[in-house]
């Protein structure tokens, strides 16, 4: 489906670039370093994120010809590559969410494009537009329980598993990429909420936030 | 003080912990382990309250969730202020202050008293129904005096210090209640490996055991109960939560409960360390909920049965075992069944004497009425207390032979002295919780009481289901544990559940009775209490009888019976018993009333949760917000969104005014150029064949032959013809669109299309992507325009290259952009979209070169004021879902010969929206130049009219122009679009009439060429 | 609050993600210029309201997005099933009813909400002497 408009929204020089926590932080000042914190947090900023909506067939012959990773065909899933770096996840029968390094976005979006030749499907680059946070900790599931409706016990919510769901008034893409971590994918305008949130629920455990 | 009956030893409280606290302005002192009613017990404080309606003298009845009197306003300082706490509940902490919240202006000598004894029925029932509903409009002022004197408690008047949370839980096995059967079930579950979570409304675990004089695998009850406890908390797959309260039980097994955090040890939690939150409220989903909540003991219903001193029997033992404080000296017990007499074991055993035992029942015998006739205790058989003597604390009981089937009193009075008057009528299955589902409680005869209705994924069992005997109990527990985690869908084995032992007990059968006979009727008799919180007696429902209500509900309104945070614990049954008896029914019959959540007050800061101050709601930014934030933007909240409203300016040293500065920022705008963060547009970004054929059918206007590079303006309505939203969609590719929304509306229209694309039309091949964060959005606008952004683009901005209603890409600043050529203000615009990340160096980078144009930053009021002089409608301002786009005089953008009947076209020509006096979109152009109309203001053809008027419209926007040099208005009015021209009049609360002329929505630039230039 | 299963995500979601939008199977008609005024009001505004069996259509608002149908019973709130768009509902009125008359469920009589009503307590009881 040629009759696109591809179009790389990085800019080919340096300018200045702010991710969506950069007025929190500044605001901010000192970030929290508690002694003994039960929670740390961390932004993992300006990494390229591509929506692809189209059938799981073809989506997955395109994305193991070009990342060399298999589509997450079961609901509520995740895959990674073997550096972590590269993920797929299902966000429902025919979306999924890819994020890779910054930067890498437009060329895999271009080959990804080549790849499904005529079919009908879409690719929307919403790096701008989300933001991922890495939460930690032994406190980090009671964080979340005071967040989120989804039952983030781990035999309800193992490694490899990632959902779409309610986070305070808000709304996150919640996932578990490994045992030690959650990450959340946040929409940019919330993405002061939803930190002011974390840090408010954390407060009897003690955080540490990491840029 | 001393603590005067207090026992030497015994009891779980702890004796090397000291308390002191106070009530009602007097110094006692308690020990750790009391709650405030066994601490003022204790300290022999007979009279904690005044009653709700005739202001009498009342002492603590109970020993738990369903004490009525002791109801409590608590917190030291202002701010610690709560309202309704139960004393039974409340944990006794150093410095603990409390007041009773009836009987102002004090509880032993009050005003209420003396008006009740004055005009002798001060509060008939249904009083409420007959002197303050009408008229209504007085309600209020009625309502703020019987607050003030019947004291429901007040809330604070400083903000809370404290904290509070919410907590989201999951489980198989939710365990509601840790008396006997709770413990059986949660351990039973446990073992089995299901995620059990526990909870129990007490200080301890451990609910009736705690104060059982039996034994269990041959240990004290309460010495089992810390073994079952420790085996709990060593379990990974358990969560127990002690003084938590399940208050409310909702759909699919949603269950709220209370946890208080710290309550127990301060008025507010503990400072110092890191913050907690004193309560919090944990939102459980549970797979199956087991609930263990127990019974109520019910009291009986005889003359004066509420002056200090007249206890439930269970209370009492739960007093002097638990405790360690003997409420009294003299106990006459007043029963119905063999379990209460264990108080008269536990009575004398504690040292003092028990004057008799009246018992119901014509010929008692079973294992504790035989111990009680070894220990030489007088049982008077088929008797009970009709009358209790004494005011501000019992002197006597009067003792009789009664008829429950007669209902009458059938042999002489004794009056036996005594300073204490324990009733056991029975026991009442807690039922609240499973009736918050909605099913109906069933009536047991055998056990007298009703049990919980069937509910999905709810078993009940030991008390709450009429099973009391413990050996029962425990059988009936582990058996309700095996089924809830099974229906879990948790595997069980055999050996995880095995039964501790419990000497089975012969009781023998109990009787009916709830309201005694008196020897007087009982509209003659002294007061009767059913509900001792509202003050309801048997005599009031009596009446409510006769006066012709049938309705269990109905008496329940009239009477005011099991009202507000009583919820009937204490006296629903025995009310439901004397209106059967009245209307010569049956208790199914009569039915019981519906109880509610929650089922103890829940403080509103645990409703509330996080959801507070600054984390009320989402406040969603821009990615400019910093940028606003130090230009000292004032903000508007649209939506969730912060926009700057206007930028004040300081001008030695004066700030400007909000008039002034739009005022400025309108004539930049008009004048030379003016910037506006326009990021909260909703966007979004359409790809597919069929992308264009989808967009023909959702919007009224035509898309068969928008060339890429080109914009159109765009209306949406729903299938009613009403406007819904409007926008601007870009042809990016042939198959690819970038919409625009309201900012409002971003999140609607997306589900709106998803709607039409899933359900009636999934043969189209399109994909919509919400692209509103990814894009920030800054327009330039004003005459400059052109100039400004020539200096940091590459894109060929000559106005034949690039016309009004294009768009085009490139750089700006050096960073990739989607500029497109659309205005909002009538003038020469370009809206300038990159990637937010990169916005703010865009942004910084036009404000370099912005300096000599005198670039003027605008927010969101000078925004409307522009597009208003230019009849630019803004959906939801001046439309309501009740305006087509034939009612904004909007034709042009209605394709009515397109081939598909797009959405909203066939309502057009329904009659009512061909009616010629539909209000229609017009301009106002005030008489008075001076005069800005209001926004909502009604419009009338004849000022002189009498009132009711005839209204034909109203005011939807209005504001002062700069640029004209005078107020204007969009309205709209019935038939306006043939009244151009003529005076209408807009009537004011004040009496003012301002007169204003029916005008082209248009007010400036009438032929559009400035935003052509 | 509603314990609801998306079909596509399938498994249980709590109500927050979703929102109702009104009676399933409403049809757009094929032809609307072809309608009658009546028949278009009919399609526009006019919506069952039965107690007991609805289909209803519901969106996945905050997971995945997608519209599907359920059957609830209005009284009990019971969800009896959850279905993908285009699919039949399994459950219908007619079934039920049968069901309903056989464990001896009775319709409102209106007005009064008393509960404990007789004919369940005096199965019960005789259950409970036997
Ligand atoms: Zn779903």
């Amino acid at each position: 489906m040629s009759d696109v408009k591809e179009f790389d929204t990085r800019p080919a020089g340096n300018p200045s670039a702010e991710s969506p926590l950069a007025w929190t932080f500044h605001r901010q000042g000192v970030l929290p370093r508690d002694a003994n914190a039960g929670v740390r947090l961390r932004e993992k900023s300006f990494l390229g994120h591509l929506i692809l909506r189209g059938g799981a067939i073809i989506l997955d012959e395109a994305v193991r010809e070009v990342l060399g990773m298999a589509l997450p065909a079961r609901p509520n899933t995740l895959t990674l590559d073997e550096s972590g770096e590269r993920s797929i996840q299902w966000l429902s029968p025919d979306e999924w969410l890819v994020i890779v390094p910054g930067g890498e976005e437009f060329a895999l979006e271009s080959r990804l494009r080549k790849a499904m030749g005529q079919a009908h499907y879409s690719i929307i680059n919403v790096s701008g537009g989300q933001t991922v946070f890495t939460l930690q900790g032994e406190k980090a599931r009671e964080v979340l329980m005071k967040s989120t409706l989804y039952d983030v016990h781990t035999q309800a919510f193992p490694v490899g598993k990632g959902v779409s769901t309610v986070f305070a008034k808000s709304t996150v893409v919640l996932r578990r990429p490994n045992e030690d971590s959650w990450e959340l994918v946040v929409r940019r305008s919330f993405a002061d909420y939803c930190y002011r949130w974390l840090l408010d629920a954390a407060a009897e455990y003690g955080a540490i936030v990491e840029r | 003080m001393t603590q005067v009956n207090r026992l030497k030893q015994g009891g779980r409280i702890d004796r090397s912990r000291p308390l002191k606290f106070v009530f009602n302005g007097q110094q006692y002192a308690g020990y750790g382990g009391d709650t405030l009613a066994s601490a003022l017990l204790a300290n022999g404080v007979d009279i904690v309250n005044r009653s709700f309606k005739y202001s009498r003298p009342r002492g603590i009845v109970a020993a738990g969730a369903e004490e009525p009197n002791a109801v409590v306003q608590l917190g030291a300082t202002e701010a610690a202020q709560v309202p309704n706490v139960r004393a039974t509940q409340q944990a006794l902490y150093q410095g603990l202050t409390a007041r009773s919240t009836n009987g102002w202006p004090n509880v032993q000598r009050d005003l209420m008293g003396m008006v009740g004894k004055l005009s002798g029925t001060f509060m008939p029932p249904g009083f409420y129904y007959k002197t303050f509903m009408a008229p209504a409009s007085l309600w209020m002022t009625y309502e703020k005096y019987i607050r003030k004197s019947a004291g429901l408690g007040r809330s604070p008047a400083e903000p809370d210090p404290d904290s509070y949370e919410h907590i989201n839980q999951h489980c198989d096995v939710l365990i509601i209640g840790a008396g006997p059967a709770g413990l059986t079930a949660a351990v039973t579950a446990a073992r089995n490996g299901a995620r059990v979570i526990f909870c129990d409304e007490q200080e301890e675990m451990g609910g009736s055991l705690l104060d059982s004089r039996e034994l269990i695998d041959d240990m004290p009850a309460a010495q089992w109960v810390d073994r079952i406890l420790d085996e709990l908390s060593s379990l990974s797959n358990v969560t127990l939560l002690p003084r938590t309260t399940a208050n409310g039980y909702h759909d699919h097994n949603f269950v709220t409960l209370h946890e208080r955090r710290t309550e127990h040890l301060g008025d507010s939690a503990p400072t110092g360390g890191r913050r907690q939150a004193r309560a919090r409220l944990h939102r459980v989903r549970a797979s199956q909920v087991v609930l263990a909540a127990g019974a109520h003991e019910r009291p009986l219903v005889y003359a004066n049965n509420d002056v200090p001193g007249n206890l439930l029997a269970g209370a009492v033992s739960t007093y002097i075992r638990r405790y360690g404080v003997m409420p009294g000296q003299k106990l006459v017990l007043s029963v119905t069944n063999d379990h209460a007499y264990r108080t008269a074991l536990d009575w004398q055993e504690a040292g003092c004497e028990v004057v008799a035992i009246a018992d119901a029942r014509a010929n008692p015998k079973g294992e504790l009425v035989e111990k009680a006739q070894s220990l030489g205790i007088r049982i008077i058989a088929q008797s009970a207390v009709i009358e209790a003597k004494g005011s501000n604390r019992v002197s006597a009981a009067c003792v009789a032979k009664i008829d429950a089937d007669s209902f009458s009193v059938v042999g002489r009075v004794e009056e036996l002295a005594c300073d204490t008057i324990a009733s056991s009528g029975g026991y009442s299955p807690v039922i609240h919780l499973s009736s918050h589902t909605g099913t109906r409680p069933l009536w047991r005869d055998d056990i007298l009481g009703f049990v919980p209705g069937e509910v999905k994924g709810l078993t009940a069992t030991g008390g709450v289901r009429g099973v009391y005997p413990l050996h029962e109990v425990i059988r009936d527990a582990a058996d309700a544990g095996v089924r809830a985690t099974l229906a879990a869908g948790v595997k069980t084995h055999a050996e995880a559940t095995t039964l501790p032992q419990v000497a089975a007990r012969q009781d023998g059968e109990a009787c009916a009775l709830y309201q005694v006979p008196h020897r007087k009727p009982s509209m003659r008799a002294p007061k009767q209490f059913v509900d001792l919180q509202n003050d309801v007696t048997a005599a009031g429902i009596e009446l409510a009888t006769r006066e012709g209500f049938e309705s269990i509900e109905h008496i329940k309104r009239y009477t005011a019976m099991g009202f507000g945070t009583d919820q009937g614990k204490l006296g629903n049954i025995n009310g439901m018993a004397i209106a059967a008896r009245c209307l010569k029914r049956t208790i199914p019959e009569v039915g019981t009333t519906v109880f509610r959540p929650n089922y103890t007050p829940v403080t509103f800061g645990a409703i509330a949760g996080r959801h507070c101050r600054d984390l009320f709601d989402p406040e969603r930014y821009t990615a400019l917000h910093q940028w606003h934030v130090e230009q000292g933007a004032e903000f508007e909240d649209v939506g969730q969104w912060k926009r700057p409203w206007y930028f004040p300016r300081t001008v030695n040293g004066k700030k400007e005014t909000m008039h002034e500065a739009v005022s400025r920022e309108c004539l930049a705008v008009r004048e030379h150029i003016g910037i506006l963060d326009a990021s909260t547009l909703g966007k979004i970004d359409i790809q597919g064949p069929d992308a264009r054929e989808f967009l023909g059918r959702v919007y009224t206007n035509k898309w068969a032959k928008l060339d890429v590079g080109r914009v159109r303006y765009g209306l949406m309505c729903k299938d009613d013809g009403m406007l819904m939203d409007d926008g601007t969609t870009s042809c990016l590719g042939e198959n690819h669109f970038l919409m625009t929304t309201t900012t409002g509306g971003a999140a609607g229209v997306m589900e709106w299309m998803e709607l039409w694309h899933q359900t009636e039309w999934p043969e189209l091949d399109v994909y919509f992507t919400s692209v509103t964060d990814h894009w920030a959005t800054m327009t330039v606008t004003g005459p400059d325009a052109r100039k400004l952004l020539a200096e940091i683009t590459d894109i060929d901005l000559d106005k034949d290259q690039f016309k009004f209603m294009d768009w085009r890409e490139g750089t700006v600043a050096g960073v990739p952009a989607r500029v497109f050529r659309i205005s909002f203000t009538g003038e020469l615009s370009y809206e300038i979209n990159v990637q937010a990340n990169y916005a703010m160096h865009v942004w910084k980078t036009l404000f370099e070169h912005g300096e000599k144009y005198e670039l003027t930053p605008y927010g969101t009021e000078t925004m409307h004021v522009l597009r208003a002089e230019k009849g630019l409608i803004i959906v939801g301002q001046d439309t309501d879902g009740s305006v087509t786009p034939e009612d904004l005089g909007m034709q042009w953008a209605i394709g009515y010969d397109k081939p598909f009947t797009w959405i909203g076209k066939r309502a057009l020509s329904r009659p009512d929206t061909r009616r010629a006096d539909r209000k229609q979109f017009v301009g106002l152009k005030p008489k008075d130049a001076k005069v800005v109309l209001e926004e909502g203001a009604q419009i009338v053809l004849d000022p002189n009219q009498s009132i009711p008027m005839a209204m034909v419209g109203h005011v939807t926007s209005s504001y002062y122009s700069p640029t004209l040099g005078h107020g204007f208005a969009l309205a709209v009015v019935k038939g306006g679009h043939q009244r151009m021209g003529e005076t209408v009049y807009l009537p004011m609360v004040d009496g003012t009439v301002y007169e204003a002329e029916i005008v082209s929505p248009v007010f400036v630039d009438p032929k559009g060429e400035r935003q052509h230039v | 609050m509603f314990h609801i299963y998306c079909p596509y995500c399938e498994e249980h979601r709590e109500e927050e993600e979703f929102h109702p939008k009104g009676q399933a199977h409403i049809q757009r008609p094929v032809d609307p210029e072809a309608c009658s005024d009546e028949a278009w009001g009919d399609y526009l505004f006019f919506r069952d309201n039965p107690r007991g069996i609805h289909h209803e259509l519901w969106v996945h608002a905050v997971g995945c997005r997608k519209f599907f149908n359920i059957t609830r019973h209005t009284v009990s709130y019971e969800i009896l099933e959850t279905y993908k768009m285009g699919e039949k509902p399994s459950i219908t009125a007619a079934d039920l009813s049968e069901k309903d008359k056989q464990a001896g469920v009775q319709a409102a009589s209106g007005g009064w909400q008393t509960v404990g009503a007789r004919p369940e307590s005096e199965a019960l009881n005789k259950e409970a002497r036997a």
